[in-house]
């Protein structure tokens, strides 16, 4: 993510608490950054995913149930100093403290107070039901940084059962039809919430090696998942229509998928709302799911943190931006609101995808 | 299975074989005046305008509680105004199943409303939709199905249902088929002695010749003819009325009445295949002046005498009530010719090209151009006349296009697929050290190609101009077209036809593209 600097209210508080600096988000109160693009001293990480954790700073900070998955990506050596949610500590003369943003396991807000202000970067977030992390969590505050990549209204999320009803009716009718069930998901965050969710009485679950990695993390940290079977381990006469395979989408169209005969393919994102999207994607089944807010959790959410101040990253932020500054939250409510353009808007397709991990069973 | 969820299926489905069954599973159960309704959408047939447009966007917007800005953001993301309301409007309560025929009285009562009674109606209309059948109910609001399912594909479901003949159904589809129970009925009753006067034949159409021309065999089982860029059409001359049809089934009555007048005077009744073509001073007019006889609702003198026109046939297909298709080609071909004559006037029997070998055939296509051809049309000698485009029977031999580096200025999203995307492209040429924008084209990338321009374009945008970017001019494609002329409705001053997008020249640098003059040089004197 690459951010051009906007045009921020220069009053001092702000600009003590909260500036954008060619590397990314800067506290200068606490001489820290809030998932940077570039290399910087110390960093505080919202999540795993690899457009928010990257490589190269020299210390990192971070939620506690995180660090196997950001050690599994940024390398076990680097300097990453855990804490739980809630847990305040002091950078500088700032008070930190993380809290839950429900994007994926140990995947965190950063509030960040200075003298009686608070400003909250939410990172990534979403306000659906997910066993598989702790729910998002509402910090008021003054300044509240979100996103924005479904910030527009037709993004309305349907519940998590009715996703799960027809994701299980699709894989019986596959079974009944004798083709595979591949379904696509984004390896780390979405596969695990799709197999907290999956009813494994159907059929066996598969999965691709790219997901099993992240899939073993988690259980790890203690997250209850259905038994699996790696693609790779299945026996050589494995009757691949009664299973149920989650694989990366770049796994969409590589000799890979030879081994399973007749496949149905599917593909869980939010994405998948949008029928031009869906169908350039190419697959038989879009399921409509993600782990980013929709329209609606956007505003509701922005309105129960009591900010004055909003900046929009990463998506449709003019809209929102647009949005919040001339309707405000309720009648005489306004927001100060401004976004903050990443130089590809709206591409978060791309972003997610690049989470992904294409490399070993799609290369074999 | 109802309408909604047939429509889910063949949306869904990307293999022919399940949206075929979905077809036949729909149409093996549906009543038939719902049968009727979809076979008239599904075959991309549409009701006429019901409610503009504007005031479709403005009663979404209103209802949605949104800025008219929102909506039309949306939209433009979107690209299809059906789904962005369907997805922005509140959730109905409405459980109702109600079936094809219903929506469509439903839909037909907003004609000729008043504003504000359309915008009473729109909500009445939506009380009584249930989510699930939102969306396919506001595309036939809004015009077309585009569904993913070819006219092909309903008639070899109907085939399969009747226990008739894809060519049977292919043609009791053609013409204006209205859409009701008896209809439907008709369409798949196994009694074929059926007739309508007006109803034209499916016609055959032409595979392009991929590789070497040696490859279809003995150049002498072919008849070979010039391939004229007009209007493809069908006359039909039955119990003293004529008939005329383009190739897009629409009916040309009235635009050419020369033809029609000159049809009166034929000996015998009989349909003929051919194509309409402007010509002055032996030489065929550019598309655009036929063009001109389209657009009008009246054709006066003045028109027809500037822009004269006479209808080259080609084939036979039917000689006094006779059905003549399941003849060879060389037969239709010397009975066409016995019918017509060789008189001069507005018929004229497509003229046939003798050469013994591919080498002669080619060197005659290299005369194409100049006698304003598109190239050659290659056909069996022993081949029936064919329903739709199957293999092995018709070739099209076209000359090489007209290809130009062009450098892409401005770029605008796509539709439907694409709507996401920033497909849609204006080329321009140097003049003077000037870009001047030539030409707009869509296709001819890659996906992953147009995935890459759509990054490079959103990353180099100068300007926003409602949808259209302008973009840092940078890439250069090469750009391919069938035929060039001066234009004064143009900035370029010249107009080309059917430009796509050959290749992206990653190898050329902007200073490398072609200059607006290469271009005009390439205009041949009349």
């Amino acid at each position: 993510m690459q951010v051009t600097t906007p045009e921020m209210d220069p009053t001092p508080f702000r600009r003590d608490l909260l500036r954008l600096e060619p590397a990314g988000l800067y506290c200068p109160a606490g001489d820290f950054f809030v998932d940077p693009w570039r290399p910087v001293d110390t960093a505080i990480l919202t999540h795993g995913h690899s457009d928010h954790a990257r490589f190269g700073s020299k210390r990192y900070f971070a939620e506690v149930s995180s660090e196997s998955i950001l050690r599994s990506r940024l390398g076990k050596e680097i300097d990453l100093a855990t804490k739980a949610y809630g847990e305040r500590w002091k950078l500088g003369n700032a008070w930190v403290s993380l809290h839950p943003a429900g994007h994926l396991l140990g995947s965190a807000q950063v509030r960040i107070e200075v003298s009686g202000r608070v400003a909250v970067v939410s990172g990534d977030y979403k306000r659906q039901s997910d066993p598989t992390c702790v729910p998002f969590e509402v910090v008021p505050c003054d300044l509240f940084v979100t996103e924005s990549t479904f910030g527009l209204p037709v993004f309305r999320w349907p519940s998590p059962e009715m996703v799960f009803d027809s994701i299980h009716r699709w894989w019986r009718e596959n079974q009944t039809a004798g083709r595979t069930s591949l379904l696509l998901a984004y390896a780390l965050g979405k596969s695990q919430r799709l197999l907290a969710g999956l009813d494994a009485s159907i059929g066996p679950i598969c999965l691709h090696g790219a997901v099993h990695g992240p899939t073993q993390l988690y259980r790890n940290q203690g997250i209850s998942l259905p038994k699996t079977i790696t693609v790779s381990e299945a026996s050589k006469d494995f009757d691949w229509s009664q299973a149920l395979v989650l694989a990366v989408p770049s796994s969409q169209g590589t000799p890979w998928l030879r081994r399973f005969g007749e496949v149905s393919t599917a593909m869980a994102s939010g994405w998948m709302a949008i029928r031009g999207t869906r169908r350039r994607r190419a697959v038989d089944r879009g399921f409509v799911m993600s782990d980013h807010v929709d329209w609606l959790s956007l505003l509701q959410t922005v309105r129960e943190t009591g900010a004055t101040t909003v900046w929009v990253t990463h998506g449709f932020s003019n809209v929102v931006a647009r949005y919040l500054r001339e309707h405000g939250l309720s009648p005489g409510n306004t927001v100060e609101a401004s976004p903050l353009e990443t130089q590809f808007q709206g591409d978060a397709e791309d972003v997610e995808e690049n989470s992904s991990n294409p490399e070993d069973e799609t290369r074999s | 299975m109802n309408f909604a969820e047939l429509y889910r299926r063949l949306d869904e489905s990307n293999k022919t074989g399940e949206k075929l069954s979905s077809l036949v599973d729909y149409f093996g159960q549906a009543p038939d005046d719902d049968a009727a309704w979809a076979v008239f959408f599904l075959t991309g047939r549409r009701l006429p305008q019901l409610a503009p447009s504007r005031i479709l966007r403005s009663w979404a917007t209103e209802q949605s509680k949104i800025p008219d800005w929102l909506f039309e953001e949306t939209y433009a993301w979107v690209g299809d105004l059906a789904e962005t309301m369907s997805c922005i409007l509140p959730s109905s309560t409405s459980s109702e199943e109600s079936s094809l025929s219903e929506w469509v009285e439903r839909i037909r009562q907003l004609r000729g409303l008043d504003e504000s009674d359309q915008r009473a109606s729109l909500n009445a209309l939506f009380d009584q939709t249930s989510d699930r059948d939102r969306f396919p109910m506001m595309k036939l609001l809004t015009g077309a199905m585009r569904v993913g399912v070819s006219q092909g594909l309903v008639v070899r479901a109907l085939a399969k249902i009747s226990g008739l003949s894809n060519e049977t159904i292919a043609h009791r589809l053609m013409g204006n088929w209205e859409p009701s129970a008896e209809a439907y009925a008709r369409l798949v009753d196994p009694d074929t002695a059926d007739a309508d006067l007006s109803r034209p034949y499916p016609f055959a159409l032409a595979n392009p010749v991929e590789g070497d021309i040696a490859g279809l065999g003995d150049a002498n089982a072919f008849l070979a003819e010039w391939k004229w860029d007009g209007i493809r059409s069908q006359l039909i001359r039955r119990s003293g009325t004529t008939y005329l049809w383009s190739r897009g089934e629409e009916r040309l009555d009235g635009k050419f009445p020369e033809i029609e007048a000159s049809a009166a005077g034929l000996a015998y009744d009989c349909v003929l295949d051919g194509e309409i073509l402007a010509w002055k001073e032996d030489q065929p007019l550019p598309f655009a002046e036929l063009q001109r006889r389209i657009g009008r609702k009246t054709i006066g003198k003045k028109l027809m005498q500037e822009v004269p026109v006479r209808f080259v046939a080609f084939d036979l297909l039917e000689f006094n009530d006779v059905d003549w298709r399941s003849r060879s080609q060389q037969e239709r071909r010397a009975k066409l010719e016995e019918v017509l004559g060789t008189e001069p006037g507005i018929f004229r029997v497509s003229e046939q090209i003798y050469a013994n070998s591919w080498s002669q055939l080619a060197l005659l296509r290299e005369s194409a151009r100049e006698r304003k051809a598109e190239g050659l049309m290659l056909k069996r000698i022993d081949s029936p006349y064919q329903v739709g485009r199957v293999r092995g029977h018709w070739w099209k031999w076209k000359i090489e296009p007209y290809t130009i580096d062009a450098v892409l200025i401005y770029a605008q999203r796509g539709h439907g697929r694409r709507a996401a995307l920033y497909t849609d492209f204006t080329f321009a040429l140097w003049d003077n050290g000037v870009l001047v924008p030539f030409a707009k084209a869509y296709s001819g990338l890659t996906d992953h190609e147009l995935t890459e321009v759509d990054r490079f374009v959103r990353a180099n945008t100068q300007e926003k101009f409602g949808p259209v970017r302008s973009v840092t001019p940078h890439l250069v494609m090469e750009l391919a077209f069938e035929n060039i002329q001066v234009s004064n409705r143009h900035k370029s001053g010249v107009a080309v036809r059917f430009p796509r997008i050959v290749r992206w020249r990653h190898d050329k640098t902007i200073n490398d593209a072609d200059r607006l003059e290469d271009l005009k040089r390439m205009i041949s004197p009349r």
